[in-house]
């Protein structure tokens, strides 16, 4: 690394150099059973640097050639965009436990069982779904350092299992399934397993849906798949100073429910998403994004914070290019309303569990739509069966401004957001 | 640069040595160029290099797999392979033998995207942008521009030995519009095979793609329910390889007994005139190859003709599990990931309706054109348009906002009543299963007629 950043200081006024590497062993199990393990070893260096002002990035997976990966980098920065931004100086970061070596530890023999545990349970309630599963142990290592003396690195360890089950009657397929990750091992499957059985005992019958406006409950990977993508690119900083955030201009105002608050929050100790540095080695930060319904904040990288005046809120996050505003973790806080009670209290309405199709359509401006992949009817405050042919439609902006309940049922998502269930009143649903 | 012929020659050795009941090997060099805008801003500009590769090995029919970008120590990763396959094989290995292959298949390159400099792609995008910009109503937009170059090489324990060269490129465009809060957007994907030359001449799409963002703020929302929709070229490609393509892929199907027997060949799923095909032999399209990721020569597969269900895609693995031939579909996005079953070029075959005549009786329905984005699993799909129109009376009326198509593929698929005369192949598409995405594939079909499609609305 220091070998890169020397050659590139030589052609260009400013330089970082990002290196991750990674060590990862999947056990996948398909049709019920054990399929394949695999390990896989990977890693990859990324120099940015900025000459006569401009940025260029070139990325390899040698390590070796350090003066390819130079001369790549000053190639583009003929005709990169203007740094706007300078690399951080030497920073203090907060301290956040995300490796645990017991991951490592973890022998292929343990993770089988717990695949094999997973599967048999399901199986055992319902012989006739066939299983797919995943366990997995990986460790990363990331290191950062720049020409303005600033440096980062640390290791993060993932342990992650789930399972997905399907049904098929006829031409009739159910699609049922949980997943969990930590930095530290799992070893118990019972969480995934309750879910997974619960999602069989109410897909037991089907209920009629006609199509009209009505109360729709989102659980939490409902949520995810249909009301928090649209919020994701609203509080992107890019988006904001594009001018294209619906909530650009609308910081410090009341645009949604008093009883929603949102914050990012990269701090939570051995979460998947937690981290001491963004990408930039910029220091992470818990960052609230709604306070009772008031926009708080906008997520920033260097650049995009430059170029808006403000500062970066440790948001430059790379997914294989140059670092871009991203989340870290959304966490929505909890209501005070049970889910029983938020079904009880609903005279007609369905459960949203998981949308196909989300994310399609005009996502900027807060609409979203999607065919129930996994759903429920609720008639008369009980779950009277699982829905099918169903799709929903509606606005972010508009449901999220009142809200008819917020659950006390909060549940990670994939790591990325922790968020209980919510009931909105009016959604518009279409059945055939 | 890496000496990968000679690496590959020392692993081909390890490979044969080896006691399992097969092992093979990648090994893979590529280099990358992109160039993206957002809004009026260059967002970013970067160049990549990549050399990697896996060894995958059968023990008993259990798999092991271990992928690199450490080019040293070869015998120690071949051995780990093995030793991960014989740890979990409990079985008999099933996986469809064939006589090994030695070529060097030769790209068919007319312009070498990698040879066209730097100054001139951004030159080109820069036009691009522009022509989007110069639309007034415009709030922002999205342009990028990748370019692949890749070299692999596939080597077995029965002695393969096939060297394959590509280069892709791809341009994909989103103009956002908005006024009064609503905003709407149109969008563009384009790729191409071995060819730099059609990337050049993109600006009158591209300045209609940016109208058709503006325009489709002032127009009306359909209100859901059953039409009669007619499907252009690109979306009803997208619907045969989202919604019945990926059920053709066999390993969703060959441990799966229920699904076996929905996907019985034999099964009529349409009316006679219906014909669905993936050949990756047919050349020069993005899911072209010689050979796949297995060693295996590419076929052309009727996956539906007449309306029955004759075929399917497999490796090697599902084609012995299923007692039928490898097809040539097991593919792999890069050297980090096992081959799986995968489509290639996807299409209905055409028919002899004009598009006149099949919207000729059509009293009052919809005419969806192109994609936005799509969605499916198994048996229900969800797909949205890019551009959407109202049928009245036999022509072709106002333009309406964009729709969401959903429904269930079976049912689908037997509603399709009237097939064009006009086959179009999408090139722009990418696809994803099992964590490996975007896959280069094509896609593509004359126009469809489908009754009775439920289309998502307020």
């Amino acid at each position: 690394m220091e070998e890169i950043l020397a050659l590139a200081k030589k052609v260009a006024e400013e330089a970082e150099v990002y290196m991750v590497s990674s060590e990862e062993t999947p056990v996948h199990f398909e049709s019920n059973r054990l399929k394949n393990t695999q390990y896989k070893q990977s890693q990859s260096v990324a120099l940015r640097l900025i000459k006569n002002g401009k940025t260029g990035y070139a990325t390899s997976t040698n390590m070796e050639n350090a003066q390819q990966l130079v001369d790549d980098a000053v190639a583009t920065a003929e005709f990169g965009m203007k740094a706007e931004f300078q690399f951080p100086a030497a920073k203090t970061f907060p301290k956040v436990a995300i490796f645990d070596g017991d991951v490592d530890k973890i022998s292929l023999e343990t993770m089988i069982q717990l695949g094999e545990e997973l599967i048999s349970k399901v199986t055992e309630y319902s012989p006739e779904v066939i299983c797919e599963g995943g366990v997995t142990k990986s460790s990363y290592q990331l290191s950062i350092v720049n020409s303005r003396g600033g440096q980062a690195s640390f290791m993060e360890s993932v342990f992650g299992l789930g399972i997905e089950g399907q049904r098929i009657r006829g031409t009739d397929m159910l699609f049922v399934g949980d997943y969990q990750s930590s930095c530290r091992p799992i070893l118990k499957t019972d969480d995934i397993v309750k879910t997974t059985i619960r999602q069989l005992e109410l897909a037991k019958r089907t209920a009629k849906v006609t199509s009209k406006q009505m109360s729709v409950i989102f659980a939490p990977d409902g949520v995810t798949s249909s009301l928090v993508l649209p919020l994701i690119s609203a509080f992107n900083g890019k988006t904001v100073l594009e001018g294209a955030s619906p909530l650009g201009k609308k910081l410090g105002e009341k645009v949604f429910d008093i009883n929603l608050t949102i914050e990012d929050n990269p701090l939570i100790p051995y979460n998947t998403s937690s981290r001491p540095c963004d990408d930039e080695g910029v220091p992470c930060q818990v960052t609230p994004l709604i306070t009772k319904g008031v926009v708080m904040n906008f997520l920033y990288d260097l650049q995009t914070a430059a170029r808006a005046k403000t500062k970066s809120t440790g948001h430059g996050q790379r997914q294989g290019g140059l670092p871009s505003p991203s989340p870290h973790a959304f966490v929505l806080s909890p209501g005070k309303v049970s889910f029983e009670d938020m079904v009880k209290s609903i005279d007609e309405g369905i459960i949203v569990e998981q949308l196909l199709g989300a994310g399609q359509g005009n996502m900027l401006g807060g609409d979203f739509s999607g065919n129930v992949l996994l759903g429920f009817k609720i008639e008369k405050g009980e779950i009277v069966g699982r829905v099918k042919d169903t799709m929903i439609s509606g606005n972010v902006y508009q449901l999220l401004k009142e809200i008819s309940a917020i659950g006390s049922d909060n549940k990670w998502v994939n790591g990325f957001l922790n968020t209980p269930s919510i009931c909105c009143s009016n959604v518009s649903v279409s059945s055939r | 640069m890496t000496d990968l012929q000679n690496i590959g020659q020392q692993l081909s050795e390890i490979l044969k040595k080896q006691n399992a009941d097969y092992v093979e090997a990648h090994l893979e060099e590529s280099q990358f160029s992109s160039i993206s805008y957002r809004g009026k801003q260059l967002e970013s500009i970067s160049k990549t290099t990549s050399v990697g590769g896996n060894v995958r090995a059968l023990v008993k029919g259990g798999w092991g797999f271990v992928s690199f970008n450490d080019l040293t120590g070869l015998q120690e990763k071949v051995e780990m392979a093995v030793k991960q396959a014989r740890f979990i094989g409990k079985e008999t290995s099933q996986f469809y033998e064939s006589k090994p292959v030695v070529e060097d298949v030769a790209a068919k390159i007319k312009e070498n995207p990698a040879l066209v400099p730097l100054s001139e792609k951004k030159q080109l995008l820069d036009e691009y942008n522009n022509a989007i910009w110069s639309t007034s109503g415009i709030q922002t937009s999205n342009l990028g521009y990748g370019d692949a170059n890749k070299k692999t090489i596939f080597l077995n324990s029965a002695g393969s030995f096939i060297t394959q060269e590509r280069a892709d490129v791809t341009v994909r465009a989103v103009a956002i519009a908005s006024k009064d809060g609503e905003v709407q957007q149109a969008g563009l994907s384009e790729g191409t095979r071995d060819d730099f030359r059609p990337i050049r001449k993109l600006h009158k799409e591209i300045k209609q793609l940016a109208q058709r963002a503006v325009e489709m703020l002032t127009v009306p929302t359909l209100k859901g329910g059953e039409y009669t929709v007619v499907l252009d070229p690109i979306l009803a490609g997208v619907f045969v390889h989202e919604a019945f393509g990926h059920l053709s892929e066999s390993d969703f199907v060959y441990e799966n007994a229920q699904l076996k027997e929905i996907m019985t060949l034999g099964k009529v799923f349409g009316g006679s005139h219906l014909n669905i095909i993936d050949s990756a032999s047919r050349p020069g399209l993005r899911g072209s190859f010689k050979y796949d990721d297995e060693g295996t020569r590419s076929t052309k597969t009727y996956l539906i003709r007449e309306g029955k269900l004759t075929g399917r895609l497999h490796s090697r693995e599902t084609a012995a599990k299923m007692h039928e031939k490898p097809t040539g579909n097991a593919r792999a996005i890069n050297y980090r990931h096992p081959p799986i079953v995968r489509m290639t070029n996807t299409y209905i075959e055409p028919g002899e309706c004009s598009f006149e005549d099949m919207i000729a009786d059509i009293k009052d329905g919809v005419y969806a054109k192109n994609w936005y984005g799509g969605q499916t699993s198994m048996e229900m799909f969800t797909f949205s348009s890019g551009e959407t129109y109202r049928i009245r009376n036999g022509k072709i009326a106002e333009m309406v906002r964009p729709v969401m198509l959903s429904g269930n593929v079976f049912n689908t698929l037997m509603n399709i009543d009237a097939i064009g005369d006009d086959l179009d192949m999408n090139q722009g598409g990418g696809c994803g299963k099992g964590g490996q995405s975007p896959l280069p594939v094509s896609n593509g079909s004359p126009h469809i007629r489908i009754l009775k499609c439920l289309v998502g609305g307020k």
